[in-house]
Order: C-alpha cells, then structure tokens, then sequence
C-alpha cells in the first residue's frame, strides 16, 4: 500500500512509480487526499496499464490499482 | 508514452484563455510582455505596500487578487477548499523568496518567460534553457526521495489567510488607495484599469485551479512520467502569444536587442531561471500554482507567496534585481544585466537550494525500515 495522504505533486505519483517500478505489483492500493493527486496517479497507472478504482470517504481517497 | 500522453482539455483551454488575457492586458495598459508576470506583480504589491522603494515598480496589481479569488471561488464550487498546512513552511518561505530573487534577476516567472518568447525576445529562451535545467537538477533530488514531507489539515482560518488577504486588499485600494505607493513613470505606472485586470485574472484563476496548469510541472511530468498533460499548457501559452502578437502587429521576429523589460546579460538569464527552476520542482509547482493553491486554502502554498513576496523586498532594496535594457538618448545601447550584489546573491541562493535539497533526503538508514 502506499500513503500518499498530505503529499504535494508530484510525490504521490513518484511513490507509486517507485512501487510499480520495483515490485510490478498486480494489484495496489494508494491513499491520497486530494482530488488533483487522484488525476495525477490515475493518469500515470492508465499509463502502466491498470485500471483505477476510487473510493472517497471523508475527503480522503482510497485508489485501487489492478493490472488489466 | 502510452495514454498517458492524453491531454486534459481544461488545460488546452487555459492555455489558450492566459495567452488571449496576457494579451489583452498588455493591449489595455499592461507593460510589453507582461500581461502577466506573477514575480514582477508580487514585486510591485510590495512596493505599494513601501515593502521596498523602488519608485518605477509599484502598483496593486489586481491580477494577483484576481488570480486568488478566482481559484478559491472555484475551488468552493468543487468542493475542492480544503484548509492544509504544515509540510515544511519556513523552508517553503526561504524557497519562496529564493525563487522571486531568481526571478527578478532574470526579470520574469516562468508564466512571463513564456509571454516574453511569444514576443519574440530571444533572451528568454536562453531563460527556459536555464528553466530546463533547473528542472532536471530538481527532479534528481526528487528521484533521491527529496520531500518537504506531508501537509494536515487544519482549521479554516489558516485556508482562508490568502483569499481573505486579497479580498481585504482590494477593498482597501478601492475605499483608500491614497495609503499605498503607486508608480509615477516605468513599469509600475502602466497597467490596465483595475476591475478588467481583476475580472480577467479571476476567470483565469479560476481556470488555473480547475486545469491544474503549472509552467514548471509541464517539463518536470515530461521528464519523470513521460505526461504531456500540463506541458500542452505551456505550449498553448506560447503560442497563443505568438499568433496572437503577430496579428496585433507587435512582432517584429526573434531579437536579443532591446527587449521590453529584459535584459541581455545572458549568463545571469540562464542562472535566474535555474533558481527558479529548481526552487519551483522543490515547491512542487511554480509561482502561478503557488497562488491558486493558496487561493484553494493551501496555508504552505500562502506562505510561499508571502516569502516571494518578501524576497521581491529584498531584491529591490539590496539591488540583486536585473535592470532592463535601455537606449540613451545619445542612442548608446546598454544591454542592462545585474549588479555584483545580485551576482552574490544568486550563488548563496545555489547554496541555499543545495542543502534544502540534501538535507530533505531521508537518510539511508532511515529508509530501511
């Protein structure tokens, strides 16, 4: 899982690069609590082939990343 | 490159809406080339504010208010305010000010630096080289895991400091404007009237903050994610200006020679713009995104503007700002440049933004836990 939470851009992107990066997971979760991040690492997993699932709960948002 | 080339159109849009402001305002009584320059504006509010005496620069300029109240209006519309602070503030000031000296030194913020290309001064491409590479010396500290480290949320009165300050300073220049400073002659003294200044820059604002449109995450998304999205904007921008200087028959082809409020001291244009480069990817977006960030209730992001601001004092008072070209009236060409103060300053700035840089690595034995 990566916490993301309270990060500024373009961190939560870079730390989801990193995990894709290393360990090519097939399924992640990310927490982020800002609207833009979501674009941002929804634009990026599209990009490395996942599809994104968002889950917003009281301004935070868990993402759920699988691979196609 | 994948999808992630795609392109958001909020972005293509903005683009297009700033190079057709900037446009606009220069038309309506901006100075040549800046319809909008977030540094040299910020500079002139504190002028008028006797931050610093620097007679020809000072002026509310309503584009900043503008540019604030339209992101945090919009931002309310999309529930996107959200009141947050605490990554890092007094080095996000130190930053903030860094940035504003780079940027005086050059004479523009990487928003003006693209107007200025569109306006054919080739000095401010010798300013995106230096942009380029202070990017990429950013993005490497960020690949070594650079963080200001993650901001909370707080109440709302620390998410309202900067719309409630422009809303505040508007109202004070409309009802008393004889207490702050404006410019007789030079930069200051010219500008478009105040409510078309502060309507456009509200649109564009509010356009910024739903587009995400930053000058520096354009190149730095590029380079690290191989995304276009936020380049497309700054290369709309360019554009934009270019055709659109064209048609209004203010382009007369690509020059170093006397440009408008440029100068031709091309060592310290590149330098100027690597301070700023850098200082911006370490911000994490460029001095336009600082301020529609503090327009959405971003308390670090307002205390970026406020070191900018400070730093635009300082660089006046102590003379490390860039002083354009000029003609004499014997006609004896002076390509302008900066004093030895600025020249000082900008190498205890590289110091500065290399141990802000280092020091905000995690330390190896801390990564593996």
């Amino acid at each position: 899982m990566v916490d993301a939470r309270g990060l500024s851009c373009p961190m939560p992107v870079v730390m989801v690069q990193k995990e894709v990066n290393a360990n090519k997971p097939s399924e992640l979760e990310v927490l982020v609590d800002a609207k833009v991040c979501v674009e941002n690492v929804t634009r990026y997993a599209s990009s490395q082939g996942y599809d994104v699932k968002v889950v917003e709960k009281d301004g935070e948002f868990s993402m759920t990343l699988k691979k196609k | 490159m994948g999808k992630n080339s795609k392109v958001n159109i909020w972005v293509l849009i903005t683009g297009l809406v700033i190079g057709i402001a900037a446009l606009a305002l220069t038309a309506l009584g901006n100075p040549k080339n800046m319809g909008f320059c977030i540094a040299c504006f910020e500079r002139d509010i504190a002028g008028a504010l006797g931050l610093h005496q620097a007679a020809v620069v000072q002026y509310v300029r309503p584009e900043i208010i503008g540019l604030v109240l339209g992101s945090f209006i919009m931002s309310l519309a999309t529930k996107e305010f959200k009141a947050k602070a605490g990554s890092s503030p007094a080095v996000r000031f130190i930053l903030g000010a860094s940035v504003m000296i780079g940027a005086l030194v050059f004479l523009g913020c990487p928003l003006r630096m693209v107007i200025r290309m569109g306006g054919g001064d080739l000095n401010a491409f010798v300013g995106l080289a230096g942009f380029a590479i202070g990017i990429l010396i950013g993005i490497f500290f960020l690949k070594k895991g650079f963080s200001l480290k993650r901001n909370y949320s707080v109440t709302l009165t620390e998410g309202f400091v900067m719309p409630v300050s422009a809303v505040v300073l508007l109202a004070l220049v409309i009802a008393v404007p004889g207490i702050f400073l404006f410019s007789e002659k030079g930069p200051g003294s010219m500008h478009a009237p105040l409510f078309v200044s502060l309507a456009i820059a509200m649109v564009v604002g509010a356009l910024a903050q739903k587009s995400r449109i930053c000058m520096v995450g354009g190149m730095r998304d590029v380079v690290m994610f191989k995304d276009f999205n936020l380049l497309s904007g700054f290369v709309v921008v360019f554009v934009t200006i270019l055709i659109g200087n064209v048609i209004l028959g203010n382009f007369s082809g690509f020059s170093t020679y006397l440009q408008p409020i440029a100068h031709a001291s091309q060592l310290w244009n590149l330098l100027g713009m690597v301070i700023v480069g850098w200082g911006s990817v370490l911000l994490g977006g460029c001095p336009l995104r600082q301020l529609i960030l503090a327009g959405e209730g971003n308390g670090d992001s307002a205390v970026t503007v406020f070191g900018m601001v400070v730093g635009a004092a300082l660089a006046h008072n102590l003379k490390l700002a860039g002083s354009a070209a000029s003609l004499a009236e014997d006609g004896t060409y002076n390509a302008g440049g900066i004093a030895d103060t600025g020249k000082v300053a900008v190498a205890i700035i590289f110091v500065v933004l290399l141990a802000v840089s280092i020091l905000n690595i995690p330390r190896l034995d801390k990564k593996s836990k």
